[in-house]
């Protein structure tokens, strides 16, 4: 299946892009497409960051479904 | 889409229009300020940037929630986005309850929620040129 990565400030800064396809197995969670993309950008991220799926915050143990929004979030910095 | 992110300069005069109401004798308003310091890198500017639509969904979420908690309170609230300089308002709230306590309360629930979970980011412009990502607990 395949999901579509979002990456937002320091994040995007450290993969180079702030949006980008994975292919995954079916019944992948949070945490296989976190480690998909950490080998495939070298460790541009964190082993555990803040992940939201679909603009909600998850769970690494978070089973995705084809099509869904994961995006890496930063430590957030508002105000 | 929400209101609550813009671009443009925040007008505090129209929050307050926002939330007024015969029925609320107390308002509060909190603005958060771009700082300039020294002893902090001499910052001349703040880049916001955001996940928008996943913030301006959280921000219906915090305010829902203090809706919820004080019920009565008239909120409004603004985050800029972009590049603010220092003296500039980044964000501005204003609540308006029925008595003081409640607007106070919920102001400032309002600004410790958004700090804690809305997914935006500062990026910090210094007077030698220099840029850097603020952490959490910075600004």
């Amino acid at each position: 299946m395949r999901v579509k990565v979002l990456a937002f400030a320091s994040y995007a800064e450290a993969l180079g892009c702030g949006e980008l396809e994975v292919e995954l197995p079916a019944g992948a969670t949070v945490a296989d497409c976190v480690a998909e993309i950490r080998r495939g950008t070298g460790a541009g991220v964190p082993p555990a960051p803040l992940v939201a799926v679909n603009r909600r915050y998850a769970r690494a143990d978070r089973v995705l479904v084809e099509g869904d929004e994961v995006a890496f979030i930063p430590p957030v910095a508002g105000g | 889409m929400c209101p609550w992110l813009t671009h443009d300069p925040l007008d505090v005069t129209a929050l307050l229009a926002e939330v007024a109401s015969e029925g609320c004798g107390a308002t509060t308003v909190f603005l958060g300020t771009v700082r300039r310091s020294e002893d902090d890198g001499d910052v001349v500017g703040i880049e916001y940037s955001s996940y928008d639509a996943m913030a301006e969904a959280e921000l219906d979420g915090v305010l829902a929630e203090a809706r919820a908690r004080w019920p009565g309170v008239r909120l409004a609230m603004r985050h800029r986005l972009g590049y603010v300089a220092t003296g500039e308002v980044s964000v501005a709230i204003a609540v308006a309850a029925p008595h003081r306590n409640e607007a106070f309360d919920a102001c400032r629930f309002v600004i410790d929620q958004t700090k804690e979970r809305v997914p935006v980011w500062k990026k910090e412009r210094l007077a030698v040129g220099t840029e850097r990502w603020v952490g959490p607990h910075g600004g």
